[in-house]
C-alpha cells in the first residue's frame, strides 16, 4: 500500500498490506495473519526442495541487482561446511526507503523469511546487517528476533523441527557501501567496508571465509509468501508477455511529487499511470521535468521517457534506464538539474571507500568540476573533461559505486545538456580557481 | 569517510581541534554488565573481531564518543591493535572521534532531500542552535549540526536524526518548535 496514504485499488499489497498496523509487530498479531506457517512447514522440508520452488516461481534480487533468487540459493549445496546467510539491511541507495517500512512495520515478516532463507541454503546461522542510522527499524528486529527465540521460533530446536536457526541482528555504523555485498562482509566481520575482488563470489567464501548467501530485505520478506502460495500463485503477478519479470515491487517515491510514500504493484505496471494516478502527480502547479526511477545509481529519464515506460527489469532497460532497488526520484520544473546532478556527484565522492584509483580520483575530480560549472564558473571543454572522467572510472573497478556516479552525469550530459551550457555561457569571467583542484573530496 | 565536504559549499567541513580531550584519563566501559553483555554480543560470531562495530557503540553510548583510551579498551578486549580498530573507527561516519553537542543533529540533504528544500532546513537549524556553521558545537554545548547523506527516508523530507531519534518531515519553520522541546 501507499504507506502513509491508504491502499491505492490499483496496488497489489502483499508485503505492504500491513504497513501502519502496530498489531502486526507483535508476535501474536503476526500469528493471527498467518506468519510462521511458511517457516514451520519450511523446517520440515527439504531444502532443495525450498530452492526448487523459488527458482520455479521467478523470484528475482531486489535489492537492485535483480539477480535469481533460487538460482542463488541453489550455488549453496550439502557440502557440510558451515554456512552463512546475510541478510542486506544497509538500505542506502538515495530514494529508497522500503526495506525501512518491511522492518518497522512487519518485522516478524522478515525473521520468518531469513529463518526460511537459512534453512534452505544449509546454514545454522544468519545475520541481519542493518544501516546504522536505521534506530528504530533496529530496535524492532532486536525485539522481533527476541520474541522468536523465546517462542522457540528460533535456536536449537527451530519450531520444533530439530533444526538449529540461530538469526543475529548487526548494527553498521554509517557507510553507504557496506550495502556492497562483500562490503557488508568485510563490515560484519569488523574491517573497514572495502568492497572484496570477485572471485572467489560469497557462494564459495564469503563471510568469515564460508560459503555465504547474501538477500536483500525486501526478496527474504517475499519468499515465506511463495513457500506458503506456491510459485504457480506468485506468477500471477506480471505481465504476461515477460516472463522474466515476476511478482509485485516495493516502489519507493519521493522529490517534487504529491503523494511521496511506498507502493506496491505487480511488476509490468505502467509507469505514468503510477507517477500520475496512485502518486498523485506533480505538485500543484508544477510538471514532473525527469525522474530516476530505480534509485540514484541508474540513470535518468525525461518526462517523456518516464512516461513511456513499464515497470519491470525489461520494461525501465527498454527505456535506456534500469529497476535498481525501485527508489523512484521526482524532479520538477524548478529544478536545476546541474546542481541536483553535482549533489549526487558529492553522495558518491563522500561514500567512496577510495580503495580503487579511479573511483577515489573519479568521484573526486567529478564532483569539483560539477560545482564549477553549478557556481557559474565552467568553461566548455568541462563538459569533454566529464565524459572522460566518466568513461574512465566506468566498469573498471572492484564495484560499481564508481560507475553509479559517472550514471548520473552521463545521463544528465545527454538529455539536459542544454542546462549544462547555459550555465557556461553565463559564464563571462576567465577561471582561475587556485586550489580548487586540490583537495580530495572524500 | 568522515564527514566530507559540505553541499551547501564548496568547502571541506572543519573539524572541530583534535588533541584537546585526551588529558582526562579513560574510565573502562567493558565491565559489570557491560561486560557481560560484550560476551553475549560475542558468542554470536566465530570470530572476536566481528564485535567491533558492536563494542564500538556500547563504547559511545556510553562516553559519547570515541576517544584513544576508547579504542585502546576495545583493542585489548577484542585482542586486535589500537592502530587497527582506529582504522575501522574512522572509516564509519557514526563513530565521534571527539566530543559533540549534547544532541548530535543529523539533517539528510541528499538529492531527494535536497529537491524539497532541505539546505533551508541545514539554514535554519544551524540558526536556531547557535552552531554557526556545520560540524561545530554551538557554545552552550547543547548542538552540533552535521549534514548527512541518504538517511533512507527520502518519502519523508526532510528527516533528521536527533541522536538516536529520527524526526520526519523537517521544515525550516518546524525547527525552532523541534529544538525548544529538546533540554
Amino acid at each position: 500500500m501507499g504507506y502513509p496514504h491508504p491502499s491505492h485499488p490499483r496496488e497489489t499489497p502483499i508485503l505492504s498490506k500491513y504497513f501502519g498496523d502496530p498489531e502486526a509487530r507483535t508476535l501474536a498479531g503476526w500469528r493471527a495473519r498467518g506468519g510462521y506457517e511458511a517457516l514451520e512447514n519450511a523446517l520440515n522440508t527439504d531444502p532443495q526442495e525450498l530452492q526448487t520452488v523459488v527458482k520455479d516461481s521467478g523470484l528475482r534480487g531486489r535489492g537492485g541487482a535483480g539477480f535469481p533468487t533460487g538460482m542463488k540459493w541453489s550455488f549453496m549445496k550439502p557440502d557440510g561446511k558451515t554456512h552463512y546467510l546475510c541478510c542486506n539491511a544497509d538500505e542506502s541507495e538515495p530514494g529508497t526507503f522500503k526495506d525501512r517500512e518491511i522492518m518497522r512495520w512487519t518485522p516478524h515478516g522478515l525473521v520468518e523469511g531469513v529463518a526460511l532463507a537459512a534453512h534452505a541454503i544449509y546454514a545454522q546461522t544468519a545475520y541481519i546487517y542493518i544501516r546504522g542510522e536505521f534506530t528504530e527499524p533496529y530496535a524492532r528486529m532486536c525485539q522481533a528476533v527476541d520474541e522468536a527465540y523465546a517462542a522457540g521460533i528460533l535456536g536449537p530446536n527451530a519450531m520444533g523441527s530439530g533444526k538449529h536457526v540461530d538469526v543475529h541482528v548487526h548494527r553498521g555504523a554509517g557507510a553507504y557501501i557496506c550495502g556492497e555485498e562483500t562490503a557488508l562482509m568485510n563490515s560484519l566481520e569488523g574491517r573497514r567496508g572495502n568492497p572484496r575482488i570477485k572471485p572467489p563470489f560469497p557462494a564459495v567464501a564469503g563471510l568469515f571465509g564460508k560459503p555465504t548467501t547474501i538477500n536483500n530485505v525486501e526478496t527474504l520478506a517475499t519468499v515465506p509468501y511463495i513457500i506458503k502460495n506456491g510459485a504457480e500463485w506468485y506468477k500471477q503477478y506480471g505481465r504476461p508477455d515477460n516472463p522474466k519479470s515476476i511478482g509485485t515491487k516495493l516502489f519507493s517515491v519521493c522529490g517534487n511529487i504529491s503523494r511521496p510514500g511506498n507502493y506496491e504493484v505487480a511488476l509490468g505496471f505502467p509507469f505514468k499511470d503510477f507517477l500520475y494516478d496512485l502518486c498523485g502527480g506533480p505538485l500543484a502547479g508544477r510538471e514532473i521535468k525527469a525522474v530516476i526511477p530505480g534509485g540514484s545509481s541508474v540513470p535518468i529519464l525525461t518526462r517523456e521517457e518516464a512516461e513511456g515506460a513499464i515497470m519491470d527489469y525489461e520494461g525501465f532497460v527498454a527505456s535506456g534506464t534500469m529497476l535498481g532497488s525501485g527508489g523512484v526520484i521526482v524532479f520538477d520544473d524548478r529544478q536545476d538539474m546541474v546542481r541536483q546532478i553535482a549533489r549526487l556527484t558529492r553522495f558518491y565522492a563522500h561514500e567512496s571507500c577510495a580503495q580503487c584509483t579511479q573511483c577515489r580520483e573519479g568521484t573526486a575530480w567529478i564532483t569539483r568540476i560539477m560545482e564549477r560549472i553549478r557556481d557559474g564558473q565552467g568553461t566548455a571543454e568541462d563538459l569533454d573533461t566529464l565524459v572522460a572522467i566518466s568513461e574512465g572510472m566506468s566498469g573498471k573497478t572492484i564495484c560499481v559505486l564508481s560507475d553509479s556516479c559517472a550514471t548520473p552525469v552521463m545521463s544528465g550530459l545527454k538529455k539536459f545538456r542544454h542546462e549544462f551550457e547555459a550555465k557556461i555561457a553565463a559564464n563571462k569571467s576567465v577561471v582561475t580557481v587556485p586550489g580548487a583542484f586540490r583537495a580530495s573530496a572524500a | 569517510m568522515s564527514h566530507g565536504p559540505s553541499a551547501s559549499g564548496g568547502a571541506l567541513v572543519a573539524a572541530p581541534p583534535h588533541g584537546t580531550h585526551h588529558d582526562k584519563p579513560h574510565v573502562p566501559v567493558f565491565v559489570g554488565d557491560t561486560r557481560v553483555e560484550l560476551d553475549r554480543i560475542l558468542s554470536r560470531y566465530p570470530t572476536k573481531q566481528a564485535a567491533l562495530l558492536p563494542a564500538l557503540w556500547m563504547l559511545q553510548d556510553a562516553r559519547g564518543w570515541v576517544s584513544e583510551g576508547g579504542i585502546e579498551e576495545v583493542a585489548a578486549a577484542l585482542g586486535i591493535t589500537p592502530a587497527y580498530v582506529k582504522g575501522v573507527v574512522s572509516f564509519y561516519t557514526m563513530y565521534h572521534q571527539h566530543p559533540v553537542g549534547r544532541h548530535f543533529i543529523q539533517v539528510c540533504t541528499t538529492t531527494p532531500c535536497n529537491v524539497c528544500g532541505a539546505e533551508d532546513v541545514v539554514k535554519s537549524l544551524l540558526e536556531h542552535t547557535g552552531c554557526g556553521d556545520l560540524g561545530f558545537t554551538s557554545a552552550d554545548g547543547r548542538f552540533t549540526v552535521v549534514e548527512v547523506e541518504c538517511l533512507g527516508a527520502c518519502g519523508f523530507a526532510t528527516p533528521i536524526m536527533i541522536n538516536n531519534d529520527f524526526v520526519e518531515s523537517v521544515t525550516p519553520e518546524s525547527v525552532s518548535r523541534i529544538l525548544s522541546e529538546l533540554k
